[in-house]
């Protein structure tokens, strides 16, 4: 295998589900690794691939190339994969990294897999693993052709470092006429109200059993301590105590953070169906018959007003530690 | 200016993956693909503000996919045109991609709008591949679209907050689900669709010979299973034992 | 304490109204039938048939000759029944056209049998005539009305989904047509972005198929004081779809258990297991809404039934696929409007209360007096006739009068009410009145409203058992199952008092299959989003109106 990895990145570093996804593909221990840096004054960043298992890492370095915009990258990657021989190509799901898959994949003619969780060599075949039907059933996936193309769910892989460094590259890529159409007038600034709930790796969610608006600020502060969004149940949105925007559940968002602490929520499938998904589940609620549990990883039967505030002040601490 | 709409019809009500073909059963009843409506809704209201304009809607599908263009259609559309072909059946993207092109060359359109993603698929990768083919500019997750003097301004939210980013027509715009809130038909405009223009072409009309997909589906299983549920009581020290557990998970 | 003695705030005279439109925007058509059921689509059938043989006519009613609103998704997702169907009037209707096996059924009836349920037992028993099912066909109503639909469209009728009728327009002392409902308004009725007010629907005669609580049939019936002497009482009847690894190959009734015999409890009714094709089986349990317990739930009394060694075997290996509940008019012949038409108007099916209680049919009376309306408003439109011409349309009841729909309503007439004295006895009138026909006892017995039932409370919601995922549920995963969606911030369609005692509260928070009534401080509160528009509310001390079109249920198997 001949394999590139597309490396995202936001101001000075590289994303870490790009570096997941690096880390995978050089997990597989299957022929040339290979990764590439698109931007402008990203030199630096190349380096740093090395230490997640490329051999390589190609630069295209060019003020033209600033912009987080698609339609270069397409260009850029498109005529790699073509001199280089390539035929896998990897990237982690992002608004931008889904844009430059798909066009390559209209380039090249290539077969593009996405959603996938999961990749793997069987029978010499390349083989990925996806969620259908609101990820209650999983499919094996796989392509009839090269060169092979696959993006990831956001965050499947954590980032590993196995050690070495990385050959870097520059290439320069002529871009066509219609890649240079579209122009970024404002990049986005960060924002510090912390991830939105369909972007988070964490959320925290509050259901009738809080008793009141009021206490939703406690499900707000263990957000903030664990850096994460705050989700809500239908019920608590129809009773005027959260906005709509954080529903989670059959008609709100469906969710699948790394960690979903469901606070005072009893777990009514209208509600799971929106955060089954999650990696990992856990509930408090004081009603031991709550079907929640039966679904949680780890469930506390207890009151709401007690352990969330203690458990706040612990991550706290913690973090500061 | 003209702008076409490329919609979907995705099944409704229960879904399952028919185990001979692995494929999602469309044997059922079918809809608009809700995310459309937002593409199909932004291309009423862009067309209220430039005063006029025609809106076409394209789409791959089967023969009963009139339905969903229907709906759009009711909703202030023009005319509708359908691909519709045996050939056609299971193609991937790259596959899809090809016929919408050709589908789209034919129309020559100034604007062309995607919705968000097809909830059946959940792939949000159409129109990317789409515009590749076209040689137009493509911006996606617009949250808000304004247009002035042959040029589009978009608001393109990704997940470090709003770009703003401009874009010459012809161009390609896939829309999100905050862009706006679809309108609901009136009566009269669900009684007055069935008399507006639907066309449906095959893949020899549209001059494509030979469609290959180029993935495959090989078999489907179970999620892997949750695991074992832990349950504590809380006699004082759950919030530790919740830690804890979280620590152990490196989550924390 | 009774349910009457907390009248909803609900005035039927607010939802009659002239058209209020400009002239140019009202939408003309020139039938309109309310309902995509089986009544309103063998309304839009057989007028499709006799169209096709007078273009003159055709011509006449303009661009749509026949229109057909439905407040569901589409047609089939609020229709629900067992269902076992008398394929007559299907024959009748579609004679020379379709035969009954190019028609969606699961089979003929082959065998069946009737239970005598104990906790622990199942005693058969011999069928009572009334319930005598040879020759009839297993049905999916739900699926059976999309197919009726199709015809209906083939036959060249508009069928409008997702658009509920809210009021009756009327002038001038004849029918002009309906309103429809708007769309996009909030919880409190304010207007959203995306608001759609309904519109004025005007037609020469205005067809009304609602089914079981029809909204504008109430309206109408009060309008032109066409109510009987008796109101109507209703049953609820709750079921669900199961794949089932072994096939049923029969249909079985049970009476006795759960319900329990003793006359204070007045627990009238029974369950159904329907065989649907070899793969899959519905049952559900039917009671008669004039039960005294404030704890009787019907929903939970299905989840108890099938704790029953004998309907666990059935189901085992087995899994649920849907759920859904509807009310069944029970009053029979004795609660049928003195009329059904006035000037404009027409009146069929279940709305009417065209339902034999002991056979447990009323599809085909639907089906019939569809036909039958067809062939009157088809009759006044000839040239020189204006339907709108008092007693233009009293060939409707003429022919309703004459069919075997009357004949068997009348035969069965008392029998319903004879089971207010409770099961044994009851059951011993019912088989007297079988025997002779009709014909004893004597007399018409009187009928009383669900709601005036006192209410008494019992601990039977003790031995309801506990949800467990596989063969019993709560009622929201039951709402789940309905294919319910309907989003959260829908303005309140259920006209009720809220500051109830706990008593009354408690009452609709065990009836309601869906979870809609939860008893709370100072009364009861309301989460309509669960509604699947069963209509129990408006049996028991509430009025179930018509929400925003599109919403509540999608049933596909029911």
């Amino acid at each position: 295998m001949s394999t590139l990895v597309f490396l995202e990145h936001h101001g000075n570093e590289l994303l870490k589900s790009s570096l997941g996804v690096l880390s995978k593909a050089a997990s597989l221990e299957d022929g040339d690794l290979a990764g590439v840096v698109i931007g402008s004054d990203v030199r630096p960043l190349a380096e740093q691939a090395g230490k997640f298992g490329a051999a390589k890492v190609y630069v295209a370095d060019d003020a033209q190339l600033e912009a987080p915009l698609p339609q270069p990258r397409v260009d850029v990657i498109a005529q790699l994969v073509r001199d280089q021989g390539i035929d896998t190509v990897l990237f982690a799901n992002s608004v931008l990294g889904a844009d430059v898959a798909a066009g390559l994949a209209a380039r090249l003619e290539a077969g593009l897999n996405w959603d996938l969780l999961d990749v793997a060599s069987e029978d010499g075949k390349l083989v990925g693993k996806r969620p259908a039907l609101q990820d209650s059933v999983y499919v094996d996936v796989g392509w009839t052709s090269e060169p092979r193309i696959a993006l990831f769910r956001s965050g499947s892989f954590d980032p590993s470092e196995s050690g070495g460094t990385a050959e870097v590259e520059d290439v320069q890529v002529p871009l066509e006429d219609f890649s240079t159409t579209a122009r970024m007038v404002d990049q986005a600034h960060e924002t510090s109200e912390g991830p939105s709930i369909e972007d988070a790796d964490v959320i925290v969610a509050g259901g009738r059993g809080l008793g009141g608006p009021d206490n939703f600020t406690l499900v707000e502060e263990l957000a903030k301590a664990l850096g994460g969004a705050v989700g809500a149940t239908r019920a608590v949105v129809d009773a005027g105590w959260y906005p709509y925007s954080t529903q989670v559940g059959q008609t709100g968002k469906t969710v699948s953070p790394k960690l979903y602490i469901a606070c005072g929520i009893s777990g009514a499938i209208q509600h799971k169906v929106g955060m089954q998904s999650s990696g990992v589940i856990v509930a408090i609620n004081k009603d031991p018959n709550a079907p929640i549990f039966e679904f949680a990883d780890l469930g506390v039967v207890g009151d709401v007003h007690e352990v969330v505030p203690k458990l706040t002040e612990l991550v706290k601490a913690r973090k500061s530690s | 200016m003209k702008i076409v709409v490329c919609v979907k019809q995705v099944p409704e009500g229960n879904r399952r993956i028919d185990p001979e073909t692995k494929r999602l059963d469309r044997s059922g009843e079918g809809a608009l693909n809700p995310f459309d409506a937002n593409a199909v809704e932004e291309a009423l209201r862009l067309k209220d503000a430039g005063g006029e304009g025609e809106i076409v809607l394209v789409s791959l599908g089967p023969a009963k996919a009139q339905d969903a263009l229907r709906k759009a259609l009711a909703m202030g559309a023009d005319r509708a045109v359908l691909v519709s072909d045996d050939a056609a059946a299971g193609a991937d993207l790259v596959a899809t991609s090809a016929v919408l092109a050709k589908a789209l060359e034919r129309e020559s359109a100034d604007l062309i709008l995607f919705g968000q993603q097809a909830n059946d698929s959940d792939g949000a990768v159409l129109w990317a591949a789409v515009a590749d083919r076209l040689r137009l500019p493509v911006v996606s997750q617009a949250a808000e679209v304004t247009h002035a003097d042959g040029k589009l301004t978009v608001k393109r939210q990704t997940e470090f907050g709003y770009d703003v980013i401009e874009a010459p027509l012809p161009a390609v715009i896939a829309v999100s689900d905050a862009i706006n809130e679809p309108r609901y038909p009136s009566l009269k405009g669900i009684m007055g669709a069935k008399s507006k223009p639907q066309e449906t072409v095959s893949l020899a009309d549209l001059g494509v010979e030979g469609l290959e997909s180029c993935t495959e589906v090989y078999a489907l299983s179970d999620p892997p299973a949750r695991g074992d549920s832990r349950k504590i009581e809380d006699d004082g020290n759950a919030a530790q034992a919740v830690l804890d557990f979280l620590a152990e998970k490196r989550l924390v | 304490m009774k349910p009457s003695d907390y009248p909803p705030p609900f005035d039927a005279r607010d939802y009659v109204a002239a058209p209020t439109d400009p002239e140019d925007e009202r939408i003309e058509v020139g039938v309109l039938v309310v309902g995509a059921g089986p009544a309103g689509l063998a309304c839009a059938i057989r007028l499709g048939q006799l169209l096709e043989e007078a273009p003159a006519i055709r011509e006449r009613l303009g661009e749509v000759p026949v229109a057909v609103l439905e407040k569901g998704k589409q047609p089939g997702s609020h229709l629900l029944s067992g269902a076992v169907v008398n394929p007559r009037s299907l024959r009748r209707l579609f004679k020379g056209r379709k035969r009954i096996d190019e028609m969606p059924f699961y089979g003929p009836v082959d065998h069946e049998s009737v239970y005598f349920l104990t906790p622990r037992r199942a005693l058969r028993i011999p069928a009572p005539p009334t319930m005598k099912n040879e020759g009839n066909v297993v049905a999916s109503l739900s699926r059976l009305g999309r197919w009726l639909a199709e015809q209906a469209e083939e036959g060249g009728a508009m069928i409008l989904p997702e658009t509920s009728a809210v009021k009756l327009l009327a002038a001038d002392g004849r029918v002009r047509g309906v309103r429809t409902g708007d769309k996009g308004r909030g919880r409190e009725g304010k207007e959203l972005g995306n608001f759609e007010p309904g519109a004025d629907v005007v037609a020469r005669v205005t067809v009304l198929a609602e089914g079981t609580q029809g909204h504008l049939t109430g309206v109408a019936l009060n309008r032109f004081g066409l109510a009987g002497e008796n109101p109507q009482v209703w049953a609820l009847g709750v079921k669900e779809v199961w794949k089932v690894a072994r096939p049923l190959g029969r249909v079985i009734h049970t009476l006795g258990w759960p319900l329990r015999a003793a006359a204070k409890y007045r627990e009238f009714g029974g369950s159904f297991i329907y065989p649907m094709g070899d793969d899959m089986v519905t049952l559900g349990m039917v009671v008669g809404l004039d039960y005294s317990d404030t704890e009787l739930s019907v929903h939970d009394l299905l989840q108890e039934l099938k704790t029953h060694p004998f309907v666990r075997k059935l189901l085992e290996g087995g899994e649920r696929v849907e759920w859904g509940a509807k009310t069944i008019p029970e009053g029979g012949f004795l609660s049928l409007p003195k009329r059904l038409h006035a000037p404009g108007l027409l009146i069929c099916g279940d709305g009417a209360g065209l339902v034999n209680v002991p056979a447990l049919k009323g599809i085909h009376y639907a089906i019939e007096s569809g036909s039958l309306a067809a062939e009157a408003a088809f009759a006044a439109l000839q040239r020189g006739q204006t339907p709108s011409t008092p007693g233009a349309l009293a060939v409707y009841d003429e022919a309703l009068q004459q069919s075997f729909v009357w004949k068997d309503l009348q035969e069965v007439r008392n029998m319903r009410q004879a089971f207010g004295r409770g099961f044994w006895l009851g059951g011993a009138l019912a088989g007297a009145m079988t025997a002779t026909k009709g014909r004893f006892p004597p007399g018409d017995a009187g009928t009383e409203r669900d709601t005036e039932q006192e209410l008494i409370r019992t601990d039977r919601a003790q031995s309801y058992p506990k949800p467990d995922g596989q063969l019993t549920f709560d009622k929201l995963s039951s709402v789940f199952a309905s294919g319910n969606k309907t989003r959260d911030d829908q303005p309140n369609h259920i006209v009720l008092r809220t500051d109830v005692p706990p008593e009354l509260a408690r009452m609709w928070e065990h009836m309601c299959p869906a979870q809609v009534y939860e008893a709370g401080d100072g009364g009861v509160t309301v989460t309509p989003s669960n509604c699947v528009q069963c209509g129990a509310i408006t049996a028991k001390g509430g009025r179930l109106t018509p929400p925003e079109g599109g919403s509540g249920p999608e049933y596909t198997l029911t």
